[in-house]
């Protein structure tokens, strides 16, 4: 099979970890405390009170140990915009929310839509990225809608899938052919949701918080009418696709209907989307209030709760978008769409959905990590021995305020300045150590 | 549960919005703005309040009477007034609003008055200098000078604004002087019901507790009758929020059949006559557009005066026995 993902060589782990409790659901882990040894980056022992072969000692008594987040849903803005983020920074900053492997989306300058654009970053990414990283590659040429890129090639070249993410494929004809193609391929694609004509433009969602704001509305059937076209045309076609950074609860209700028909859909939901709701919206800062889709209802947000819990939605996904201080330091509807979120997401949705006991730690862990692997077609992190070491370790007691400076080069994170609860204290990511907070004494 | 980004210390009193007022305040501003009106009954209209001060006028929109009415205000304060507008100015080349304020902030304005076709902009000049910002209207969001001169027009025509009925009437979608009046009226008691076609009224807007019709009759039991411009941009081909300017006319337009003499018509302006507003009843004695513009005057004085002062306001009258004697020679 080809490899899919990419990663700088470097050191293998050789630590032992004592004293963690381990998550992890496909092996059966739901907070079991065991001793973990790692040798040349491989997860070699697991037990009770296991000693030193003369590997430095990891000291994890109170921590958390879970296997390495997985991020399908990534903005590197490389190749073109490596002043807003690069390959070195981007997996810096996943590697300190405690992700091991992520997908960047192929919305650059130039966009990833030719073999040559696709071998030059996976070229850059075995020098310089910190943990796994996969590339899409665009669905259609320059993402315009209306030629299919040369799937066939992008994926021998290593493609991990094919998105036009930042904007929809407005043909339904073209999907639809996009769809069967695609399928020589194996791999999926992974659709932006939104009938530009319902979203008209709209800079937050439509709702009271806009009528009172003044704000053009981008209401939540701009996503939904999409999601059910294209859930259509998928199960005509009896073809699997994923669908990126859910919003709407009518949405939701359109893809519980779809896996109950037997579509192959997986789905993912941002964490800004788990936690805020349009009322953020209020604060008009742009830098950590404007994204597309934007923060929506209370409504939805519990409805985006509930399908995360029950398994509709499927996986986590970040839809890290940095973005130029400059460029977001003007009026809201003059700044561009995206936030930051590699370095806090599971810590937010930690404090926002985990803390309060609306879902459990193990959903989580499974849907920012096995759950994105999976619908990508991805081995998943798995606490077990003989596994290549994907793993993070968390502070969970530890309460922090999301402050710069940050391992990523933008700064438009959008919990600026929120209190969070838990923290990676360590990543070992494809078998090496990608993310250390503190030098633990041996 | 949710986590908000925290606020950020305002160390200076603006007026942003509406919602930066409380009952008090607005009837301090009207109290103060009444005590304005025998400053302009003299030959000399000027007083030396804010001598030595500096309101700095920017209007990144086109204006005519609220850049007329504040600049009018500071000169009648005493205070240096510079206006700029965005055209012909460093904003042509390219400069950001923040690079804007921080070079105009170098002069050391006391007051900053703001007119910016994008919500929030004025918000966003107070992270970037020493001034007072004073909104003058911010894309669809805020007017709140617009609301306090409305409130001082219908209180010195009716009296207590407490209990009365205001239909406001047209494109509620695009206007901000709607959402800051809705505030206002509410803020002083005032029943409000919005009219208009379904496609220009916001979904959600009852959350701002308000009324809402789409037939030109429920303007019939109004006290005052708030008519909004209805901007010809609206119109442009693939817009479609009404199919023509004729059938809004034939179906919202307030006409004298649809009003009767004893309710206030009052109209921010521009109007288009013969469209929202039947020529008839823009010049019927009920109609009080020239009075707010009068009105605007005063309240904008009010304003500025209200912001300079210090020590803080400790009531209107003290305030006014101040400004009375201090007429300029």
């Amino acid at each position: 099979m080809t490899d899919r993902l990419f990663q700088r060589a470097a050191p293998r782990a050789n630590l032992l970890v004592t004293g963690a409790r381990l998550y992890d659901r496909a092996s059966g882990l739901e907070g079991a405390r065991l001793d973990v040894r790692i040798a040349d980056g491989r997860i070699a022992e697991m037990g009770e009170s296991l000693t030193a072969n003369g590997e430095e000692i990891v000291d994890a008594g109170g921590l958390t140990m879970t296997p390495g987040l997985v991020d399908p849903h990534v903005h590197l803005r490389t190749p073109g915009e490596e002043d807003k983020e690069d390959i070195a920074s981007g997996t810096r900053a996943a590697a300190a929310g405690g992700f091991v492997a992520i997908l960047a989306m192929p919305n650059t300058d130039p966009v990833v839509d030719s073999a040559p654009v696709l071998t030059g970053l996976v070229e850059r990414a075995r020098e310089q990225a910190a943990v796994r990283t996969g590339f899409f590659a665009a669905i259609t040429v320059r993402q315009e809608g209306r030629t299919l890129v040369e799937m066939g090639e992008l994926a021998a070249r290593g493609a991990a899938g094919f998105s036009d993410d930042g904007r929809p494929v407005e043909s339904a004809g073209l999907l639809r052919r996009a769809l069967q193609y695609s399928a020589v391929t194996g791999l999926k694609l992974s659709l932006h949701e939104e009938d530009l004509t319902l979203a008209a433009g709209g800079q937050m969602h439509e709702g009271a918080v806009s009528a009172e704001l003044g704000l053009q509305g981008h209401p939540g059937i701009a996503e939904s009418v999409m999601v059910a076209r294209d859930l259509l045309i998928a199960r005509h076609e009896g073809a699997p696709l994923h669908l990126c950074h859910i919003s709407a609860a009518e949405s939701v209700a359109e893809i519980r209907r779809a896996k109950e028909l037997g579509v192959e859909v997986t789905a993912e939901v941002s964490p800004h989307h788990l936690c805020l709701t349009d009322e953020a919206v209020r604060s008009l800062d742009p830098s950590t209030t404007k994204m597309s889709p934007p923060l929506r209802s209370a409504a939805d947000r519990a409805a985006l709760i509930e399908a995360l819990a029950d398994g509709t939605l499927d996986c986590i996904a970040t839809d890290h978008a940095p973005h130029r201080a400059q460029d977001k330091e003007v009026p809201f509807e003059a700044a561009p769409n995206g936030v930051i979120g590699l370095e806090t997401a599971f810590p937010a949705v930690y404090t926002n959905l985990v803390a309060p006991g609306l879902v459990p730690l193990s959903t989580i862990v499974e849907r920012m990590s096995a759950g994105p692997a999976r619908a990508f077609g991805l081995a998943p992190p798995t606490l077990r021995v003989g596994e290549v070491a994907d793993l993070a370790l968390w502070n969970l007691g530890e309460t922090w305020t999301v402050e710069p400076p940050y391992a990523s080069r933008s700064r438009n994170a959008w919990c600026e300045g929120h209190v969070l609860q838990g923290r990676c204290t360590l990543t070992i990511a494809g078998g090496s150590v990608a993310h250390r907070l503190v030098e633990v004494a041996l | 549960m949710e986590l908000y980004p925290p606020t950020l210390p305002q160390h200076r009193r603006h007026l942003i919005a509406v919602t930066d007022l409380t009952r008090p305040d607005v009837e301090r501003l009207l109290e103060t703005a009444e005590g304005f009106e025998s400053v302009m009954e003299r030959d000399v209209k000027k007083v030396p309040t804010l001598r030595g001060r500096t309101v700095l006028n920017i209007f990144f929109e086109s204006s005519t009477r609220t850049a007329s009415s504040f600049e009018l205000a500071a000169k009648r304060l005493s205070a240096d007034t510079m206006s700029l507008k965005a055209t012909g100015s460093s904003v042509d080349k390219g400069e950001s609003l923040k690079d804007t304020i921080l070079t105009l902030s170098a002069y050391d304005p006391d007051v900053i008055v703001i007119r910016h076709p994008q919500a929030g902009a004025p918000r966003l000049v107070t992270r970037y200098t020493e001034a007072h910002v004073v909104n003058a209207g911010d894309g669809k969001h805020q007017h709140p000078t617009q609301s306090l001169l409305d409130l001082y027009t219908i209180h010195r025509e009716l009296g207590d604004i407490d209990g009365l009925h205001v239909a406001i009437v047209g494109d509620i979608l695009h206007s901000r002087v709607a959402r800051s009046n809705i505030q206002a009226l509410r803020l002083m008691g005032a029943h409000v019901r919005l009219v208009g076609p379904p496609p220009l009224i916001p979904r959600g807007i009852e959350a701002m507790g308000v009324e809402v019709s789409h037939e030109i009759g429920a303007i019939a039991d109004a006290d005052v009758v708030y008519v909004l411009r209805m901007q010809r941009e609206r119109m442009l081909e693939g817009e479609n929020y009404v199919p023509s300017l004729r059938e809004y006319a034939a179906l919202w337009g307030v006409t004298p059949e649809r009003v009767r003499p004893s309710q206030l018509v009052m109209h921010p302006g521009p109007m288009n006559r013969g469209i929202e507003i039947a020529p008839e009843v823009a010049d019927a004695p009920n109609s009080k557009v020239v009075d707010q513009v009068r009105a605007g005057l005063v309240v904008r004085m009010a304003v500025l005066y209200d912001l300079l002062t210090e020590p803080a306001f400790t009531g209107g009258e003290a305030a006014l026995r101040v400004v009375a004697g201090q007429e300029v020679a």
